[in-house]
């Protein structure tokens, strides 16, 4: 087998989140395909690390892991708070702004 | 370091966990994006998340992959299920479509960009795969720990503003102001003697009934089932169970098989005879 195949394992999994992103309507769920995406891209800099065989790659991945630790946090926060005041998490029914 | 990481093909032990795990991911990725309930979604989210763990570590990111186990398994998807308990783990997502044909340009636009990855992918020219034995010789940890402590410790220091940030930012947006002072006991109980209505304590759950769960109503002394007897969180999300009535059904539906089987007939216990009477 080709390590290249990670790569291909990574497209994968980053288009099936990204479609999750568009199709859901949920906000928990979108967030979730978000972090599908992310750990994605996670899985295609350890593959790029194995090859060129340095390990900058990981050194990325890793400060990945800890920016989206961080938006977890806030961005859960955020879909709390808007449970609260609207008792719904869709992301239909934010549409105060709309005419 | 086995000599495999090092080598432009890899070894048929690594195929075989590339071709199950792999296939094993890609489900749980469809089925985090299909599932209907959020609960399945997150649960399929942290399956596919181990799996990653463990190409990480089959990649030669032995620290990052047991860093993925722990963050994103342990802490980011308890997070998440922590969440869809408190927004409710039965909302179903809507199937309505707000937006006509969303959904299936939303499939076309996936497929195209699929494509379009992959072939990039395909055209590009990765023939060489260097291996990680040179740089992993002194150990992963150490060799991360160079590199974080020197060429990224900028980065590194502005990760933790960043952390600071977000855990202060958290805290601000979950933060509920109070806007009234909250009633002290005294000042309930007075309330309460002088509304007239349930002066004495309210009845402790299920006291009464069959079942002594806090979800189910009790029953009162005359048969009824009460509603105080549950907890005023519950009742206020229409969580209350009632089997009571239920329950005496059951048992009567018992009783009357145990009869044919005895073939007994006109016999019937003087409880039922109450229970049925009492459920009336």
């Amino acid at each position: 087998m080709n390590p290249v195949n990670y790569l291909y394992l990574a497209a994968l999994l980053f288009t099936i989140g990204a479609t999750g992103v568009l199709i859901r309507r949920n906000a928990i769920v979108v967030f979730m395909c978000i972090e599908l995406m992310l750990n994605a891209c996670n899985l295609a800099f350890v593959a790029f690390s194995r090859m060129h065989g340095n390990l900058d790659g990981q050194v990325i991945a890793f400060f990945t892991m800890v920016v989206a630790a961080a938006e977890v946090v806030v961005g859960l926060a955020i879909i709390v708070s808007l449970f609260r005041s609207r008792h719904s998490a869709s992301v239909d029914d934010a549409s105060l702004m709309k005419l | 370091m086995s000599p495999q990481l090092a080598a432009y093909s890899t070894s048929t032990g690594e195929a075989f966990q590339f071709w199950v795990l792999g296939t094993v991911a890609v489900i749980g990725a469809l089925s985090t994006v299909f599932m209907k309930k959020a609960v399945h979604s997150a649960l399929s989210l942290a399956g596919t998340m181990i799996i990653l763990a463990v190409f990480y570590l089959a990649n030669g990111a032995y620290f990052l992959g047991i860093v993925q186990i722990v963050v994103y398994t342990g802490a980011i998807m308890m997070l998440f299920l922590f969440v869809v308990m408190l927004v409710g783990v039965t909302a179903a997502d809507s199937l309505k479509e707000t937006i006509k044909g969303q959904r299936w340009l939303a499939l076309l636009c996936g497929l195209g960009f699929g494509i379009l990855l992959i072939a990039g992918i395909g055209n590009a020219s990765l023939k060489e795969f260097n291996g990680l034995a040179q740089a992993n010789a002194n150990g992963n940890v150490e060799g991360l720990a160079t590199f974080i402590f020197t060429k990224y410790v900028f980065a590194f220091e502005i990760t933790g503003a960043l952390l600071i940030t977000a855990a202060v930012g958290a805290m601000v947006l979950t933060h509920r102001e109070r806007t009234e002072r909250a009633k002290t006991q005294r000042e309930l109980a007075e309330e309460r003697v002088r509304a007239g209505k349930h002066v004495p304590p309210l009845p402790a759950p299920g006291v009464y009934a069959r079942h002594n769960a806090v979800d189910i109503a009790g029953l009162l002394p005359d048969g009824t089932p009460s509603e105080l007897t549950v907890s005023k969180t519950l009742r206020e999300r229409g969580q209350i169970r009632d089997v009571s009535t239920e329950a005496l059904n059951d048992l009567k539906a018992l009783e009357q098989r145990s009869e044919e089987r005895l073939e007994r007939t006109a016999v019937e216990p003087a409880n039922l005879k109450r229970a049925e009477e009492a459920s009336k």
